[in-house]
């Protein structure tokens, strides 16, 4: 039961950070057709920019200043970057991005080396917040909770109720028709690609300190963040919202399951000692994520809410 | 045969055949032959071998992404599991198993063909029913899968540490023992070019030519009675078995295979290479091989900044010279051959001049950075130069190269467009 | 009675709530050349897409020789002997036209997937790809890349390449839409020698074009073919005089 209710809660924490990150990538993709490879490169930036500004001044100003900074480079890369390589289509563009995820990678271990720095959870968040089965769940996972609700809301604000989330959405189902009604659609390229890396830096701000902030964490959570926007579906935030928390949920719950494949398929006559029966639950959890991706791209390509096929 | 000449004319000449096939075969072969000769060193031996890996590797993967169209972010999976098929035979063959004892290790790449063919039958099923950003993904999928199950199932992947063999068994082919280096050059050498020459060969057959037709155009494909999902499939089996060949490769020069192999990481290098090479030439991956696996090892050597510049070369080549190092090359040539020679020789050397000034900044700026992060107090000294990062002179150099780089190739750029 | 070679039956086509093609039964006649028009659209691609196989129709069926085709692949219509053009043009631009013919060769040969063969090695391979081409009028841009093409080949060697397979059943979709008077002088007398022997189905707006090559016409309009039969009898055709009334300049021409 202590594992169930942990698992759940941090599943739902895990699952919204992971919202965070897609829901700025299914953005980019269903708008631009990019599939972009360095989105976790610029969580990473998030958590190393948090470290940085939260070590001269404080946790407060980096949790707004970092996704800003972030978003701003992302703006940049998308004017100089992507829109050059544009016209030659959407292999070379994710071909661009994938040598980017490199690119930044081996930038943030020139400036920051090549270990993980001490980027910790602020002072004022780091107790427990209750109690359950006698152990403690951190506030600051819940403070994790509540500023990806908070961001939830807002989206969600910007794209029902102003203007420009209109536009951005006519944008995410009929891409050339805006063009036609006469908005600049570079510039609204630009700022959704902006949004997006500034959404996938305030992720790493949240998580850096949760987890480990070193140079491997995007290639750890960047393909992890494709299987979100995939399993959920061009074009559908709630699919990457429903993936985010099914993906996160899984992960950690698989972790919590003591069991081997012989104790469940005993029954079978699947043997303690052979290889198959050994694997532990736990240890599938980081696989779980690209089985669904594999099983839902041969089953369900459009995704579990997505409107067309990839 | 005089009723044949009608459309024999239709068709390349005897001439134009050899100058355009046979011919850089002979020559690749007098190259291969005459290396030893010229006695080469240890260390020569061994870059040389994981580049005639790689070659073959990189025109594999180019099979797919090149010819076919599809871009997969898993191909080391077929690399990789060939080359363990191939140092598992290495054991069966030591220990004489079955009729495993009269094989020669010479012939281990065709087991690993074998291998990486069977896998990529296997996986293939599934993911060449679609092309474009969903085979990407499903690739990229089946990757980290593959990579997860390699720690689960010690017996085949050895864990961590692997599987490793040792080639000085069994039947001695050509008198060779493949115990010294200079014996296993002939080894790589000969499976090199038995891989050029069969992938190229394969462009040559009616399901290479066919492969290109559908990455064009699909739906014409399917119109004149072909099955497009058939054709990625033979294709991606084919590949993955040539991706093996290479895996048979490394596994006799190594001797040894870990899980590492199957990573993301052989499986985005080798994207790399044969994208920088030049993927729409069929020597563009043989091209970026060389020079990538060059970069590799003796790069690595001088900085440590390596993989910076391998990022930096790999989106430079992305965003300005989309049909890459072959494609540079080639340009060239044509360029020389046309009309306003004079013009396009100028407008080369600005633009090349200018991207030597880019790179110096990029090597200063880099440069300095890495040993300043480092802070071991060592100081980036090139040709007698104190370049400390607190010195005007590091930061006058880098903005005076970088600048005069960025106009000059601008300039180049100005030129180009106003002559066409 | 001569045998029927494509029999379209009560076939139907709604995209959501909109009917393109309602309730069509026709029958085309082994070497009849069979020409359907209409008014723009009226359905017309529509109805070659369904029997073609790029559309899986809502209800009806298609039977290619006696054989049910509807709902199949394109590829396995195809070598159940149909093949179809398009109406704008649908080349491989990356190969040259001897290349572009010979993908068609090799499918009717079998060796289309073979990959333990040269190309070039195969002499009968050869032969054909040359007649298709001569028979086309193509063989002295054989060694051009399509792309280069100018328009009215490019429009020849879609009907090339539709034909090289050596389907007895070809469709043509305008092939001569948007060439001059010449081009087009040319085009009809390519497509009369290229269909030789086969039965031909062509979708047409050049009512010259269409009097002088078929045998048989069918007015489509709105989805529903209102008349079919020779074209004398069309010509004189009230409902057909109707429909086109206000539609392009076939009145004046019909009469």
């Amino acid at each position: 039961m202590e594992t169930l209710v942990f698992g759940l809660l941090n599943g739902v924490s895990y699952g919204l950070l992971l919202f965070m990150l897609s829901s700025g990538l299914t953005l980019i993709f269903s708008m631009m057709g990019v599939l972009n490879f360095a989105h976790a490169s610029f969580y990473m930036l998030g958590a190393y920019f948090a470290f940085t500004i939260s070590g001269s001044s404080s946790f407060w100003i980096a949790l707004f200043l970092a996704p800003v900074l972030v978003g701003l480079i992302g703006a940049a890369v998308e004017r100089y970057g992507l829109r050059r390589v544009h016209p030659n289509g959407h292999v070379a563009e994710l071909l661009f991005t994938f040598g980017l995820a490199y690119l930044i990678e081996e930038v943030v271990k020139i400036v920051y080396g090549k270990t993980s720095v001490d980027y910790r959870v602020p002072d004022l968040l780091n107790f427990a917040a209750f109690e359950v089965y006698g152990a403690s769940f951190p506030a600051y996972r819940l403070f994790v909770i509540v500023i990806a609700i908070a961001m939830l809301i807002g989206l969600w604000y910007l794209l029902k109720k102003t203007r420009a989330g209109l536009i951005i959405q006519a944008a995410l189902s009929h891409p050339h028709m805006v063009g036609h009604l006469g908005h600049n659609v570079p510039l609204i390229f630009m700022t959704v690609f902006g949004i997006g890396c500034a959404l996938a830096g305030l992720a790493g701000v949240m998580a850096g300190n949760i987890f480990v902030t070193d140079p491997a964490m995007a290639i750890q959570m960047g393909p992890i963040v494709f299987v979100v926007v995939v399993v959920g579906g061009i074009g559908s935030l709630e699919g990457a919202f429903v993936a985010s928390l099914v993906i996160g949920l899984l992960q950690n719950l698989a972790v919590g399951i003591n069991a081997s494949f012989a104790d469940i398929f005993g029954f079978i006559g699947l043997s303690e000692l052979s290889e198959v029966g050994r694997i532990n639950i736990s240890s599938l959890a980081p696989v779980l994520p690209f089985l669904l991706l594999v099983l839902i791209l041969i089953f369900r390509p459009q995704g579990l809410m997505g409107e067309k096929e990839l | 045969m005089t009723d044949t000449t009608d459309f024999q004319n239709l068709a390349p000449s005897a001439g134009q055949k050899f100058r355009q096939r046979t011919l850089p075969f002979l020559i690749l072969a007098a190259i291969l032959l005459a290396i030893p000769m010229t006695g080469p060193s240890r260390t020569f031996y061994t870059v040389a071998h994981q580049m005639g890996i790689n070659v073959v590797f990189a025109l594999s993967y180019n099979m797919i992404l090149g010819k076919a169209g599809l871009l997969s972010f898993g191909h080391a999976v077929y690399f990789g599991l060939g080359g363990y098929l191939a140092v598992h035979a290495m054991g069966w063959i030591e220990e004489e198993i079955g009729l495993w004892g009269s094989i020669p290790m010479f012939f281990l790449p065709i087991i690993g063909f074998f291998g990486g063919a069977l896998a990529g039958a296997t996986i293939g099923w599934p993911s060449t029913r679609r092309a474009g950003t969903t085979f990407a993904m499903i690739s990229l999928g089946v990757a980290e899968l593959i990579f997860a199950a390699a720690f689960m199932f010690d017996s085949f992947f050895g864990g961590e540490q692997g599987i490793s063999g040792d080639r000085m068994n069994g039947i001695e082919l050509f008198g060779l023992s493949l115990g010294p280096i200079a014996e296993v050059y002939w080894f790589i050498a000969f499976w090199m070019f038995v891989g050029i020459l069969g992938m190229w060969a394969f462009t040559r057959t009616p399901l290479g030519r066919l492969s290109e037709a559908t990455r064009d155009n699909a739906q014409r494909v399917q119109f004149i009675g072909y099955n497009p999902q058939r054709v990625r499939y033979m294709v991606f089996i084919i590949a993955g078995g040539f991706a093996g060949l290479a895996g048979g490769m490394a596994a006799v020069n190594y001797e040894i295979f870990t899980p590492d192999a199957l990573s993301l990481l052989p499986s985005g290098f080798v994207l790399i290479m044969a994208y920088v090479g030049g993927i729409t030439y069929f020597v563009g991956p043989i091209f970026g091989a060389i020079l990538l696996t060059y970069m590799q090892s003796m790069l690595s050597d001088f900085t440590e900044a390596w993989l910076l510049y391998l990022g930096a070369l790999f989106i430079g080549i992305v965003m300005f010279a989309p049909r890459g190092l072959a494609g540079i090359i080639f340009g060239f040539f044509d360029g020389l051959r046309g009309a306003e020679r004079g013009a396009f020789l100028k407008g080369w050397i600005t633009s090349l001049v200018g991207g030597l000034f880019m790179l110096i900044g990029l090597i200063i700026l880099v440069e300095v950075s890495v040993r300043w992060s480092n802070g071991y107090g060592e100081i980036y000294e090139p040709f007698g130069l104190h370049l400390d990062h607190a010195s005007p002179l590091t930061w006058l150099l880098f903005l005076a190269t970088t600048g005069a780089g960025i106009g000059l190739t601008a300039l180049a750029n100005r030129h180009k467009e106003g002559t066409t | 009675m001569t045998a029927i070679a494509l029999s379209l039956k009560d076939l139907n086509k709604s995209f959501g709530p909109a009917k393109i093609i309602d309730n069509v039964t026709l029958d085309i006649e082994k070497g009849e050349r069979h020409a359907i028009i209409g008014p723009n659209g009226a359905g017309k691609s529509t109805l070659f897409n369904l029997i073609s196989g790029l559309y899986t129709p809502t209800s009806g069926s298609v039977t290619l020789h006696g054989e049910e085709i509807s709902g199949m692949a394109p590829h396995l219509i195809n070598h159940r002997g149909l093949s179809r053009s398009f109406q704008v043009s649908n080349i491989f631009t990356n190969m040259t036209v001897r290349e572009n013919v010979r993908c068609g060769v090799l499918n009717a040969l079998g060796q289309g997937y073979a990959f333990w063969r040269n190309i070039g090695s195969n002499k009968e391979v050869q032969t054909r790809t040359f007649e298709i081409l001569d028979r086309c009028g193509l063989v002295d841009k054989a060694a051009l890349p399509a792309s280069l093409l100018p328009y009215a080949d490019q429009r020849a060697l879609e009907i090339a390449i539709t034909i090289a397979g050596g389907a007895d059943v070809i469709l043509l979709d305008e092939p001569t839409a948007g060439m001059s008077h010449s081009e087009t002088e040319r085009a009809v007398q390519l497509i009369r020698t290229a269909t030789e022997g086969k039965t031909l189905i062509i979708v047409e707006h050049d009512m010259g074009v269409i009097f002088d090559l078929a045998d048989r016409i069918s007015v489509l309009v709105y989805g529903d073919i209102i008349a079919s039969d020779t074209p004398q009898n069309i010509r004189g055709n009230a409902k057909v005089r109707e429909a086109y009334l206000g539609d392009e300049d076939l009145p004046e021409e019909i009469a």
